[in-house]
């Protein structure tokens, strides 16, 4: 069975909220902007096509030994698929659906929700990507483990941000939550970035000219 | 039925109907299986001690992907989750529409600017 993945309401406190919920629309406003300039017909499909796979991914919690289990984040997919902006909008969607119908995740910090696990995986986690694709020789030989380490760190720095931010709040102390959450991530990460490569393989050989959105070309970012 | 420059297979035309229909898949195939272990974040919060500082939701609708009044917990996982895969195409889908129609009005589009293999 899932169950609740994302950070309930009063795990943050309400000034990190706010801020993050600030944070979070200012950045998802500004992709709905940058994703109008760069989407044509095409994209209409295959977001939402992606928008379905990452919320059915994210359903999916794999065993992680240690008592505990992770699931997909997704941002890093869609953002090699789509474009970091239009990627942003996908992961903003997929997160406040699961909050605002599923209950997955409260709404006061819907807000550090999407910007933890849709915004700063997507951005950074793309912009990973495109600096690690030319130096490992291009798409060709590239494309893959750049997604990987892109994916791994999508993770990992979300669920170090996560720390901080309940340190912050004063849920807890800084010194519990880092280490746990950092070494948990550590692991769950290496799924995301299984299952990150495992779906840019399918799409790659079976329908590669929908990888076209993402590509460091065609970006302007 | 098409004059597109390529012409294209079936599946190739209609590959967001497979797409969706493995989203289906996952959430039929997966979803009951999912580990129940909490996952990082709520481990984290049992270990520390800090769980309770979570705060119960304002209402339900599929509270914690399941169909209330469904008995079958494999069943109403699932029935849940292609919902929720319905409202995730649909919506971003809608948006993903909106975004081309506010572009296609900055730029003043008659409709000339032909998009090759759209639709």
């Amino acid at each position: 069975m899932p169950f609740l993945l994302h950070a309930p309401d009063g795990f943050f406190s309400t000034p990190v909220a706010v801020a993050l919920w600030i944070v979070t629309a200012v950045v998802v406003g500004y992709s709905a902007n940058r994703a109008s300039r760069e989407l044509d017909e095409r994209a209409i499909p295959l977001m939402g096509v992606m928008a379905a796979f990452i919320f059915a991914g994210q359903m999916f919690n794999f065993a992680v030994p240690g008592g505990t289990s992770g699931h997909l984040l997704g941002g890093v997919l869609a953002a090699i698929l789509l474009g970091p902006w239009a990627g942003t909008i996908v992961m903003a969607s997929v997160i406040g659906v699961q909050a605002l119908v599923f209950q997955d995740g409260g709404l006061l910090v819907l807000g550090a929700n999407i910007f933890n696990m849709g915004i700063i995986g997507t951005l950074g986690g793309y912009a990973v990507y495109r600096s690690l694709v030319p130096l490992l020789g291009g798409l060709s030989s590239g494309r893959y483990p750049a997604a990987a380490v892109a994916a791994w760190l999508s993770v990992f720095v979300a669920a170090v941000l996560t720390a901080f931010e309940l340190a912050i709040s004063d849920t807890t102390s800084l010194a519990v939550a880092l280490g746990a959450m950092a070494g948990w991530h550590a692991l769950i990460g290496i799924g995301e970035a299984v299952i990150t490569v495992a779906a840019l393989t399918f799409i790659a050989n079976s329908r590669p000219d929908l990888l076209r959105f993402g590509q460091p070309s065609a970006a302007t970012a | 039925m098409t004059e597109t420059p390529k012409p294209q297979g079936l599946l190739n035309r209609y590959w967001w109907v497979i797409g969706i229909a493995i989203a289906v898949a996952i959430v039929v195939v997966f979803a009951p299986n999912a580990s129940s272990s909490p996952d990082g974040l709520e481990k984290v919060a049992e270990d520390g001690e800090f769980a309770h500082a979570g705060e119960d939701a304002r209402y339900e609708w599929l509270p914690d992907y399941s169909i209330p009044g469904i008995e079958n917990e494999d069943l109403s996982t699932v029935l849940s989750g292609i919902v929720g895969v319905g409202i995730m195409v649909a919506l971003v889908g809608g948006v993903a529409y909106v975004l081309t129609r506010v572009r296609r009005m900055r730029e003043g589009d008659d409709g000339s600017r032909q998009v090759p293999g759209a639709g």
